[in-house]
């Protein structure tokens, strides 16, 4: 490789690295959940629950299906995910 | 106060909760029953215009998808309950998820004070009650025959009350039915629907005939040996013990009173000698 493509290479590892969340421990419906997902939108498509009913909720708090995208994930944010069920 | 309070006027109105007319006073769970089928046959069965329903953690993937469906095929108005939150902030959050995921502002409030009644939680079911009438909600109180929890109840904007018959799932019916028709009378106005602990079709007639407005159940219908004819049995009961109620009964009395005429009755002098 020439300089500059050693130089290039380089950077898009770098970046590469910055873009891609460590992984973290979540807890998702009450099991502790490993996740490299950086935002709630993510975790949905991550678990299979796109394109399925359901609720979600991260530390106790409504997060609206409209917000999940915008809604960035820490370790050990509590999710939950919730989906329609018979009641009394 | 003349607790045996005879007159009513609501002869003939229909049911109506939160401005919404409905076609029968029986509000039936969808929990507990031995197949989906089954709980399709019941619910069409019953007449019910208004079910209620859970959210939960979802166990097998797309389960929650197809009774969704399933609720969404009835011609029903869904009540989404907060069962098993035991705070007011647990409650409120699930009411607004299932405010958007139901996509109704009807929610039936429950706080749940004690693990082995399910008695409400007064103090929390208060305060949970405000903030969701604040938010918009339309809350269907799960409550007490406590007159000051109502009081507060309705102070902080519910328009419907449920008081308990006995807990939840147990079956036992009316278990203060003094209690009860305390409540009614002091609240002529309010929709009251007796809600938890019906067991049998007569303990929801009984409540009809002291003057509520409605019964929830659920155990009742689906844990009975043929919850399709339950459900049946349970419409004809409510129907039953509301005309009761708009035709009134007749007052209970101490002494025995001749349904027969006295007059004329055979060897009436002959008793006497």
């Amino acid at each position: 490789m020439t300089e500059q493509t050693i130089s290039t290479a380089a950077v898009r590892a770098q970046e590469t690295t910055a873009s891609t969340p460590a992984e973290v421990t979540l807890i998702v419906n009450g099991a502790p959940t490993p996740s490299s997902c950086a935002t709630l939108a993510e975790l949905l498509i991550a678990l299979e629950f796109d394109g399925t009913a359901v609720a979600t909720a991260v530390n106790g708090d409504f997060v609206p299906a409209a917000d999940r995208t915008g809604h960035r994930l820490a370790p050990g944010d509590n999710v939950e995910i919730l989906s329609p069920r018979q009641g009394g | 106060m003349n607790l045996i309070e005879k007159s009513h006027d609501a002869a003939a109105e229909p049911l109506t909760l939160y401005g919404v007319p409905l076609p029968s006073r029986l509000l039936l769970g969808t929990a507990q029953y031995p197949s989906p089928a089954v709980l399709n046959a019941a619910v069409s069965a019953s007449g019910s215009a208004v079910v209620t329903v859970s959210l939960r953690r979802e166990q097998a993937r797309g389960g929650g998808q197809a009774f969704f469906d399933m609720l969404r095929s009835w011609d029903v108005r869904v009540l989404p309950n907060t069962a098993g939150c035991r705070t007011p902030k647990e409650a409120i959050t699930t009411a607004q998820m299932a405010r958007e995921l139901f996509d109704t502002p009807w929610v039936k409030l429950e706080v749940i004070a004690n693990d082995d009644t399910l008695q409400p939680d007064l103090f929390g079911l208060v305060e949970a009650a405000g903030e969701l009438v604040r938010q918009g909600f339309q809350v269907f109180p799960y409550t007490t025959e406590d007159l000051g929890a109502a009081d507060r109840l309705l102070t902080a904007g519910c328009e419907v009350l449920m008081p308990w018959g006995a807990p939840i799932g147990t079956g036992r019916g009316l278990a203060n039915p003094y209690a009860l028709s305390t409540m009614r009378n002091y609240f002529p106005g309010v929709p009251l629907i007796v809600d938890a602990g019906i067991g049998a079709p007569s303990h929801a007639a009984h409540a009809m005939e002291l003057g509520f407005d409605a019964v929830l159940l659920n155990t009742a219908v689906a844990k009975a040996g043929d919850p399709v004819r339950m459900a049946q049995a349970f419409a004809g009961a409510i129907t039953a013990g509301r005309l009761a109620y708009e035709s009134g009964l007749m007052e209970a009395r101490d002494m025995a009173q001749p349904s027969t005429p006295v007059a004329g009755t055979p060897f009436f002098d002959l008793g006497q000698q």
